[in-house]
């Protein structure tokens, strides 16, 4: 087992993001998916714009102020090209449209549901996320 | 109010993903890889907690007539498994494997100015942006074959904003 093990932090952020999606499902009475709420931003439906841009500018923004307080937060620490970098945004960004969604919606908020599509779903992305990874640790050497 | 609320989900969400170390892709393609040895689980423990949490308030809350600020819960419905459904689900997990980000920790590593985050995002929004072209295209396509008696109610209902 990796030494950087974090249970209770990890325990911590996880509780905070269930708080966050069960604050969304109150208010707005909407599903907490960040692949769903960013892509309505694409191509936008009248009074569908506004709860959706706040909540992505809140991610924006705490982003901003953790960069400051919690630098360590946001290590890197892996070997990809910017090819590679981009490349991975456009399939992730195509690939969870396409699928209806990403590790929020279907992994989180989904999975509460009990959705057979949403388990489905996450059951496929870990399996080919964990190949990838896999394949480009131990057959590229860490960096591709 | 209703934006207000929404902007504090949005920063509770990033705070989440942030202490969680979803925004290390280290940590994430440590977790993903669960072969050599030196698999970590801390982000499985990130989802446990949030599946628990949600999973308690999603039946409290919905239990409620409305929402505070919608008219009505806008919950999924949709049952059907197509094969978009894994193809899109197997891109993701390609991409996540890839470069250690998924969309949430992508939106929120790019505000904090990471420099792979700020790759990542722009491709991220191309990619859906390549979608919608996509579904568009795909519209068209079908049309002729729509046409006699059909009016195409059922597309409609489909590819809208809501995940999963």
């Amino acid at each position: 087992m990796s030494p950087d093990f974090t249970p209770i932090p990890s325990l911590i952020g996880g509780i905070l993001i269930g708080l966050s999606a069960a604050l969304m499902m109150l208010s707005h009475g909407r599903i907490a998916g960040i692949s769903g709420i960013v892509g309505g931003l694409l191509g936008p439906r009248p009074g569908e714009v506004g709860w959706r841009l706040a909540f992505f500018v809140g991610l924006i923004a705490g982003g901003l102020v953790l960069g400051f307080a919690m630098p360590s937060g946001f290590e890197v620490a892996v070997t990809r090209s910017p090819l590679a970098i981009v490349a991975a945004g456009v399939i992730v960004g195509f690939g969870t449209r396409l699928g209806s969604g990403c590790t929020s919606g279907h992994g989180v908020c989904g999975i509460s549901r009990f959705s057979v599509r949403s388990i489905s779903a996450t059951v496929t992305f870990m399996l080919t996320g964990g190949i990838v990874a896999a394949v480009v640790t131990h057959v590229f050497g860490g960096s591709i | 109010m209703a934006h207000l609320a929404s902007l504090f989900a949005g920063a509770l969400f990033a705070v989440g993903l942030v202490v969680g170390g979803m925004t290390q892709p280290l940590k994430v393609i440590g977790f993903l890889d669960v072969s050599g040895g030196s698999w970590d689980p801390s982000l499985a423990f990130v989802m446990g907690g949030a599946l628990v949490v949600y999973g308690v308030a999603f039946r409290l809350i919905t239990k409620r007539a409305t929402p505070v600020f919608g008219r009505r819960f806008q919950i999924p419905t949709r049952k059907d498994m197509p094969p978009r459904l894994f193809i899109g689900a197997a891109l993701f997990g390609i991409g996540w494997g890839l470069a250690g980000f998924c969309p949430g920790p992508a939106v929120v590593a790019a505000g904090s100015g990471m420099k792979e985050a700020l790759l990542f995002l722009p491709g991220m929004i191309g990619g859906m942006a390549l979608f919608n072209a996509y579904e568009t295209w795909r519209s068209h396509q079908q049309e002729p074959v729509l046409a006699p008696g059909a009016n195409g109610d059922s597309e409609s209902k489909n590819g809208n904003g809501a995940a999963a």
